[in-house]
């Protein structure tokens, strides 16, 4: 078939097939590498998160058992925490998470300016997060509520307090990103470091995300 | 799981954090109660999972690795459904 033809053929095997086989080519060896199963940021990082999630497990769920002897009691110091507090908080963590998952899209696609505007609003989100824990923490102590008044309490200072050190770091982790990328030190070709530090910040997304329904809406 | 834009990630996590603080607002977080829990956390499940796939982008990752994570989501919330149901008995 391809011989009865020959004039026609020849200047579209000549002209159209070799550049769409080119064209495809390379398309499927970009998809193929996009598609490569790759775990994005540090492999050693990835393990501090692994180490995280088990130990926030544990006071997770030894919290769910902690419960299950003293329930009236939980449910009456629960009643004292602020629910909307906690559900702004939600909602500040989760907006954070989305602002740093844009940013590392747009360094990906070498917008690094856009990538700096979205981790500023990542910061932003934190730090709102930061300010309202604080005034819960205030209004908690000026009640005063501390380590020792009861169980609930106990795990709530240590669980919360826990997970706001991990905010705290992980601001200081997405201050040194903005700096680095406001300056385009990170590309589609590099971006390593930018996506250790996300992944870094949405594990205390992820961990919120079970925090939050456990400690302050369960009874 | 089908994969949502980012957007549409933070949109669907927004309405489900809505849902939960209703469900709290509304006092029907359990009393005594196993559908409202189960509620509670099939929404935190849903929310941690979309979190794993879509932000920490392990849908694109090896398998090990999104097992894990999301085998630790898994389980949390199963322990602490099966308290739940325990502190009932």
């Amino acid at each position: 078939m391809h011989g009865s033809t020959p004039t026609a053929l020849s200047s579209e095997s000549n002209e159209l097939h070799p550049a769409t086989g080119a064209q495809t080519g390379a398309h499927l060896h970009a998809q193929a590498h996009d598609a490569t199963p790759r775990l994005r940021g540090d492999l050693g990082v990835w393990l501090v998160i692994l180490m995280e999630l088990l130990t926030f497990a544990i006071l997770f769920v030894s919290f769910a058992f902690a419960r299950t002897r003293e329930v009236a009691l939980f449910n009456a110091s629960q009643a004292t925490l602020n629910l909307n507090a906690g559900a702004l908080n939600t909602v500040l963590l989760i907006s954070g998470s989305w602002c740093v998952a844009s940013a590392v899209a747009a360094v990906r696609r070498n917008a690094s300016v856009v990538g700096a505007r979205w981790l500023l609003g990542a910061l932003g989100c934190g730090g709102g997060f930061v300010v309202v824990k604080l005034g819960e923490y205030a209004q908690k102590l000026a009640s005063g509520v501390d380590l020792s008044t009861n169980t609930f309490y106990m795990f709530y200072v240590l669980l919360t307090g826990f997970h706001f050190l991990h905010v705290v770091v992980g601001m200081l982790a997405i201050t040194y990103l903005w700096l680095k990328t406001r300056r385009g030190r990170y590309s589609s070709h590099d971006c390593h470091a930018l996506e250790t530090g996300a992944a870094f910040w949405h594990m205390v997304d992820l961990l919120w995300i079970v925090l939050f329904p456990l400690v302050y809406v369960m009874r | 799981m089908p994969a949502f834009s980012r957007t549409q990630v933070w949109l669907i996590l927004l309405a489900i954090t809505a849902t939960t603080y209703w469900i709290g607002e509304a006092g029907l977080s359990g009393h005594g109660s196993m559908v409202p829990v189960l509620a509670l956390f099939g929404l935190a499940f849903a929310k941690g999972l979309l979190v794993c796939l879509d932000f920490l982008e392990l849908r694109h990752a090896p398998a090990l690795w999104r097992w894990l994570v999301v085998g630790w989501l898994a389980m949390v919330v199963a322990l602490i459904v099966l308290a739940y149901w325990i502190s009932l008995r």
